[in-house]
């Protein structure tokens, strides 16, 4: 019954981080997801504001090199009542404090589709861009990309309420001890182990199964996109900076030509803008990269809840099989039949029938563990079910997001490629003029 | 003798040179404008199972300025067991008394033209000839019958024709008479030339160093050198350019496969995912035929400059060999005359005439040359913006059309939401 005592701890976790009891919990899911407005955006700004590299002592007392970001809260109120803003409370965390934060919620919310964190090493990158994570825009790229994490925690309408996120936003100090004091560490523990066997779920829910094959082949393609992506931007660099040569060879020329010197020579700068060009294009497009990156690493979480669903399903049909097994043998004991492989059938057979007073404390005994049985398959059930419901309602307000969001960042890819067209238009139409006068 | 008027070396029986006005003048082209040339091919191809029904149409190359009509002609497709080989249709338009008849057609191939400019060589030694397209191709990596490739030698030998019809000189050299208008070229004839030619530039090459290169042939052969340096930089860098565009398209039809795969396991994103497929296909097509018409506009004029460039420094080889030669025979005869007291022989003379003509031809020629290099360079570079320009154009309008169609969808989203 080890899966059955972690379910339980997991529910006192909840309860001791948001002081509200089991029952509650049920209804303030339910609630907030109506009552979207009371998310912590609408109480206050949160922002990271900036990043810093700092050297410091890391556990094994060696020198290490690590950056750390400022996060911003401004109150709503003190802007809206005060006329000029206050100045923001500010702190600062480093990213693994915000892997911290992350683990945290994962395990504290099984039911939920967390935020991912941007990545921690760069990935997918075109070989012009640095994998350094000390990389002034690598670290610009992953601050942004902490913020929008932030930002998702903190407009969501579960995990905006949770104390340890408050804490993290809030005070610098004692937030990892408290973190670590809500006991969530123990059940990652014994959830891994549950994870990592073999789980072989009789009836699948198939909207879960569905939803699992959907975020694989998301995971698969976007992966995919996010690699050739990565070579176009290669060989787009390429195509731009090799028509940077003719800069050269223009200018070159030009000076050995008389009516056609001029031309040449400012078309050639025309030549050198044009393959200046491709840095910022591919730059700008970095962000659109980032977008779907997030996607990539939102279906490990969506892939989470699904696991977290086969997990429960698993128990619950473990705890049925139990109960059957329990009045089968409740069964073969009232018709003193005996099932012929059976072990106490060939005791029975072999030492005689047993009394009826040992028939009778065995039947009262069994009949108490079926009732336990009961209430434990009851119990799973109603977990289940509340799984179900909680984890499918953010299923659903997560595919909502997922389809708005994806769709504005197609339009902003989209947008970006109209100005890389037009800035290719004009360097070519100033280029032309230039060869016009020749 | 003055230099000013230097006697007609050309062998050709033709007007003297001075007599001849330069071609851009306006009068010229009303008294005789030189003929008119054009081309189209005609393959001759060895087939063994196929019989000698026509198989393409072809247009000539485009027809030069004095031009009325346009010509079509067709392309045969002939059987021939013993040799295969691709001819062109010459057609010539002409108002110039020295042509019989105002049009001619004939069917050339391309050792036609070969010898066409060896006779042009031979017996206008002192003028610049215009090159030909390469005669030899890397076996294997093209195909010498390829649709493409005779598609651009025709450009190439057609742009020949038109250069040599157009200049003032060559244009009443009779080889090129012949060549327009014979039914059957008697090449033999000149093959005996040709080896008393080589012989005669082997003698001279042996010759005498220069004393002092005039500085304006200093100049032209410097500028000779940078020029055909930055020439073969720009052709460099053009094939690179297509080498990277063309692995950019590899890269860019799997990144629209990519999406359309993607839209298939989407609902509300099926279309807008479709949608930046299709963008990505249309920038792949816009591409590719940037990409050709770079390779097949861009390239050859490029390459046709290249050989120009060989050609103007042989000729200005040939000048500085005459040179050394008149220079060579003068200190000899000046020898000969302190001893002898001699009168100068003829034979010096000659000589100097020969480097008078030469430096006046030259120098003709090269304004002439830098004036259509100039021109055609500015026609070149002008057709490379405007090939970028249209296809930024036709990629921006897939780009801009998609976002369109999405934001419409969007506030049409957001309306029936508040509804």
């Amino acid at each position: 019954m080890i899966m059955a005592d972690s379910g339980s701890s997991e529910e006192a976790a909840v309860i001791g981080n948001t002081d509200i009891t089991s029952a509650e919990s049920e209804n303030n899911i339910i609630n907030t997801m109506v009552e979207r407005g009371t998310s912590l955006l609408k109480k206050m700004e949160i922002s990271v504001a900036e990043a810093e590299k700092r050297t410091g002592k890391n556990t094994v007392n060696m020198q290490e090199t690590y950056t750390v970001y400022l996060i911003e809260i401004r109150q709503a109120e003190s802007v809206t009542e005060g006329g000029t803003p206050a100045a923001p409370d500010t702190l600062w965390r480093r990213y693994s404090e915000f892997e911290l934060l992350r683990t945290y919620l994962l395990i504290t919310y099984p039911y939920i589709i967390i935020p991912p964190l941007p990545e921690k090493r760069a990935e997918f990158v075109w070989h012009k861009l640095s994998a350094d994570n000390l990389d002034p825009d690598f670290v610009e790229r992953r601050r942004v990309g902490l913020e929008n994490f932030l930002l998702r925690v903190a407009s969501h309408p579960v995990l905006s309420n949770d104390k340890i996120f408050f804490h993290f936003l809030t005070e610098e100090k004692g937030w990892r001890e408290a973190v670590l004091d809500t006991g969530f560490q123990d059940k990652v523990d014994s959830r891994l182990k549950s994870l990592s066997a073999m789980l072989r779920v009789k009836t699948p829910d198939r909207r879960f199964t569905a939803l699992k094959q959907y975020s694989d082949e998301l995971n698969a393609v976007v992966s995919q996109l996010l690699r050739v992506r990565a070579r176009v931007a290669d060989r787009l660099y390429g195509v731009y900076k090799v028509h940077g040569n003719y800069g050269r060879v223009f200018s070159e020329w030009s000076a050995i030509e008389k009516e056609m010197g001029d031309g040449l020579q400012s078309a050639g700068h025309h030549m050198d803008t044009y393959a200046a060009s491709i840095d910022d294009i591919l730059e700008e497009e970095e962000h659109y990269a980032d977008q779907l990156k997030e996607y990539l690493f939102y279906t490990d979480a969506v892939r989470s809840v699904c696991k977290k669903h086969e997990l429960m399903q698993y128990e619950l049909e473990m705890a049925s099989q139990d109960l059957a097994y329990k009045k089968q043998q409740k069964e073969e004991l009232v018709n003193g039949t005996v099932r012929i492989f059976s072990l106490k059938g060939m005791t029975s057979k072999l030492f005689g029938s047993e009394s009826q007073e040992q028939r009778e404390s065995r039947l009262s005994a069994l009949e108490q563990s079926i009732e336990e049985g009961m209430e434990a398959v009851m119990e799973k059930n109603t977990e289940c079910r509340d799984f179900v419901r909680a984890a499918w309602e953010d299923i659903e307000r997560f595919k909502e997001q997922k389809d708005k969001d994806l769709r504005e960042a197609l339009i902003s890819y989209a947008i970006m490629q109209i100005s890389m067209c037009k800035k290719g238009i004009q360097v070519w139409s100033n280029a032309k003029e230039c060869f016009n006068k020749m | 003798m003055s230099v000013g008027t230097p006697r007609g070396l050309a062998s050709s029986g033709q007007k003297p040179i001075t007599e001849i006005p330069h071609p851009l003048s306006a009068a010229e082209e009303s008294l005789s404008p030189g003929p008119d040339v054009s081309i189209s091919s005609g393959g001759e191809k060895d087939l063994e199972l196929t019989n000698g029904t026509l198989v393409e149409n072809s247009s000539p190359a485009s027809a030069s300025s004095t031009s009325t009509s346009a010509l079509l002609s067709r392309l045969q497709k002939h059987v021939s067991t013993m040799e295969t080989y691709i001819t062109y249709r010459v057609s010539t338009k002409t108002t110039r008394i020295e042509f019989d008849l105002p049009e001619y057609s004939v069917r050339r191939r391309y050792q036609d033209f070969d010898w066409l400019r060896l006779k042009l060589e031979e017996t206008q030694p002192t003028n610049l000839i215009p090159p030909l397209p390469e005669k030899f191709v890397m076996k294997g990596v093209v195909d010498r019958f390829s649709e493409e490739f005779v598609e651009t030698r025709m450009k190439a030998l057609d742009k020949f024709l038109k250069r040599v019809a157009d200049h003032p000189v060559l244009s009443f050299n009779p080889h090129l008479n012949a060549f327009l208008t014979a039914k059957d070229l008697n090449k033999r004839q000149g093959l005996a030339l040709l080896t008393k030619m080589g012989e005669s530039v082997k003698h001279v090459a042996g010759g005498y160093k220069l004393r002092a290169r005039p500085p304006e042939f200093n100049a032209m052969g410097e500028y000779l050198d940078t020029f055909s340096q930055k020439l073969g930089t720009i052709d460099r860098i053009a094939q690179r350019i297509l080498r990277e565009q063309s692995e950019y398209l590899t890269e860019l039809r799997e990144y629209a496969s990519v999406y359309s795969s993607w839209a298939g396991s989407e609902e509300e994103l099926q279309r807008p995912l479709e949608g930046v497929a299709g963008c990505v296909t249309t920038c792949c097509g816009a591409l590719e035929d940037l990409s050709e018409n770079m390779s097949q506009d861009f390239l050859p004029v490029l390459r046709e400059y290249v050989l120009y460039t060989e050609t103007m420094k042989n000729v200005l080889r040939k000048r500085d060999q005459s040179q050394a030669e008149y220079e060579g025979r003068l200190e000899a005869a000046v020898l000969r005359k302190q001893e002898d007291r001699t009168p100068m022989p003829l034979e010096v003379e000659k000589c100097q005439d020969k480097m008078e003509c030469f430096n006046a031809d030259l120098k003709a020629d090269w304004e002439r040359w830098q004036c259509n290099k100039r021109q055609d360079f500015k026609q070149l570079l002008i057709g490379m913006a405007d090939k970028n320009i249209n296809y930024y154009e036709k990629c921006q309008t897939a780009w801009e059309s998609l976002v369109t169609v999405l934001q419409d969808k969007q506030t049409e989203d957001k309306t029936s939401e508040t509804n």
